[in-house]
């Protein structure tokens, strides 16, 4: 316990890596999901991990946040040790910002609300003053204008927008993108891309699970290609993509770029 | 090819709908009289309803004798409802003494008023007055009904009765009953195996046994088992059992609720670094209560009829004190008066929660519609 509270005081680990991911094993009852992950990823550094569907990708990000458990192998953020203690959790959960696929936006809160939420409840904020850095937010991602409307008034690329302004709310040192352009229609992938480009060149440090390549190649420092729990293979997205080295890898591009 | 493809150079305006489908008789003629069948089945409800109704409000009401003070006023062909208005304090303060009466009227027109600000979504300042009705209020009830301190007369639960027991027996069922139900709910899906055991096993045994074995138990045989210096009020603990016996009910509805709420809600909640309960406050219950209102409030209205079981451990709700004014040798041959108007206010209260609802589902829902 008094390593938690130490590493709380110290503003934790403010230049060594952001993630660490060592030996990371995981099964759901006896299916092996997660087979021995390492992966190290540094400040400010923007992470495209792709791979076909059941590979094991969301559920290695959902393991840096505590979504899904692990079993094995260890796990530190901004050099906090992740264990089952849930304030400890708690803590790693207020630096790691998460957009999902479905936005899970709180949709009986207007969009202002599910901004403030957060920031009222987890960093114990004034109203007025959590009120006005989700506006600056919501500015940011373009939508201060329907800022007091309810998420099912909004269109699919509008909410995720709205998503993406919530995590930022808690002013995170971590972006964890799941798949956040696979449940939009096609017109809509574009602005919610725009808002990821624009806030991987302010310095976030990114992971995101997608299949959008062209995001891949214009913002990514690193590729990572999962194939059924394992890395198979990472690389700075010229070299994954004009030079892949492994089978998988080349039969994956091949289905989703091939046509 | 060319003459194959449409191409329009004015859009077409809005027209309005044609004349028949619209106002009165176009509702008449879509809803009841469209096509010989409808039109015939119409008719005969109709006809039907008119037999029926007639006579019951000729009884009812143009028949009736309604001003006096003895049975010697009941001289027409219908209802006396004089058997009621002689009988009305008994009716509503069952016991209860008259000099004290005025505490029961305190109560209640204070309870009124706070749950009629509470309903009305314009007054201001709810959450100061949902505490005052739910911590202050309840202390000022108790003291002024039970009595016994500040120079008020001690006044036993069984000279209780009539209107106002039912009611307290309604409200603090009610009262009682919901947050109970949630917090069993919860625990009923919680991970930790003990918490959930205890939920379960607690759920199942209240739903499990009919509420007149409840009554009874609560009356008869708890006695039994516990000494006699602990023997606590016979309306106690009919109100501890009813609270139980209704709190299982509500914990299905809720959970019902619960289970509607997709995954992500909650993981979208964990991802903000929400604690367990913040994300059940702020998140989860808020949404899962306004999926089932409907089954709550119908929980509330079957609470409400079933006070009068009471009647059999002896307690004399509304029903009860309008049976034993049928026994009065100068009122006997007036049930049918009796019943007809305790199944008015039953009806009353329990169709206004019904109606209020209704209203506060659509209020809740506008926000969603696109």
């Amino acid at each position: 316990m008094s390593e938690a509270t130490a590493t709380e005081t110290t503003a934790p680990g403010s230049d060594g890596p952001m993630i660490e991911i060592d030996h990371l094993n995981k099964w759901y009852g006896n299916f092996h999901v997660l087979r021995d992950i390492n992966l190290t990823v540094t400040r400010g550094e923007r992470i495209v991990i792709c791979g076909p569907s059941g590979s094991g990708k969301s559920t290695m990000i959902r393991c840096i946040n505590h979504l899904e458990e692990h079993q094995q192998g260890s796990i530190v953020v901004n050099g906090v040790p992740m264990t089952n203690d849930v304030k400890r959790i708690e803590q790693i959960r207020r630096n790691v910002g998460m957009v999902f696929q479905h936005f899970n936006l709180f949709p009986h809160l207007t969009v202002l609300e599910n901004c403030c939420l957060s920031q009222i409840w987890v960093q114990k904020k004034p109203r007025a003053e959590a009120e006005k850095s989700a506006m600056e937010y919501l500015e940011r991602v373009q939508i201060a204008d329907q800022a007091l409307k309810y998420p099912g008034q909004l269109s699919g690329g509008q909410q995720q927008r709205v998503a993406i302004a919530r995590a930022l709310c808690m002013r995170p040192e971590v972006m964890l993108f799941d798949e956040p352009t696979s449940a939009l229609d096609p017109e809509m992938i574009k602005e919610v891309l725009d808002v990821m480009i624009e806030l991987a060149h302010e310095g976030m440090t990114m992971l995101c699970v997608t299949h959008e390549m062209g995001f891949a190649k214009t913002v990514a420092d690193r590729v990572i290609f999962m194939d059924q729990g394992q890395i198979i293979e990472e690389a700075p997205p010229t070299e994954f993509f004009n030079n892949p080295r492994s089978d998988r890898t080349q039969l994956f591009l091949s289905q989703i770029l091939g046509h | 090819m060319t003459t194959d493809s449409t191409f329009r150079t004015q859009m077409i305006e809005a027209r309005e709908a044609p004349d028949q489908s619209r106002g009165v008789l176009g509702w008449f003629r879509a809803n009841l009289f469209n096509g010989p069948i409808n039109s015939i089945v119409s008719i005969v409800v109709i006809l039907l309803l008119a037999r029926l109704v007639w006579p019951f409000l000729e009884w009812a009401v143009i028949d009736a004798d309604w001003i006096g003070t003895a049975r010697e006023a009941c001289t027409g062909e219908g209802a006396c409802w004089v058997f009621i208005s002689a009988r009305f304090e008994s009716i509503v303060y069952g016991f209860y003494p008259e000099a004290a009466r005025w505490r029961v009227d305190i109560v209640f027109a204070l309870l009124a008023i706070l749950v009629a600000w509470l309903a009305v979504p314009r007054m201001p300042r709810k959450k100061w007055v949902a505490l005052f009705t739910l911590v202050v209020f309840p202390i000022i009830a108790f003291f002024l009904l039970v009595g016994g301190s500040f120079g008020l007369e001690y006044v036993p639960t069984r000279a209780w009765g009539g209107l106002m027991l039912t009611l307290t027996i309604a409200v603090v069922g009610i009262v009682g009953s919901l947050p109970l139900g949630i917090i069993l709910a919860l625990g009923r899906r919680s991970k930790m195996p003990f918490v959930k055991g205890v939920c379960v096993i607690f759920i199942e045994f209240w739903r499990g046994v009919p509420l007149i074995t409840v009554l009874f138990m609560a009356s008869v045989m708890l006695p039994l088992f516990v000494p006699g210096e602990l023997d606590f009020d016979k309306l106690l603990r009919a109100l501890i059992g009813i609270m139980f016996f209704w709190s299982a009910y509500m914990a299905e509805v809720i959970r019902s609720g619960l289970q509607a709420i997709g995954k992500g809600q909650n993981e979208a909640g964990q991802a903000l670094g929400l604690s367990y309960w913040q994300r059940m406050g702020l998140i989860i219950l808020p949404q899962a209560l306004k999926l089932v209102i409907p089954g709550i409030v119908n929980t509330f209205i079957a609470l409400f009829k079933d006070t009068s079981l009471v009647l059999i451990i002896g307690l004399f709700d509304l029903l009860a004190i309008i049976r034993a004014g049928l026994t009065d040798s100068n009122w006997l041959g007036f049930s049918t008066e009796g019943y007809v108007f305790a199944a008015a206010v039953f009806w009353i209260f329990c169709f206004s929660m019904s109606r209020y609802s209704q209203y506060i589902e659509r209020r809740l829902n506008t926000g969603h519609k696109r």
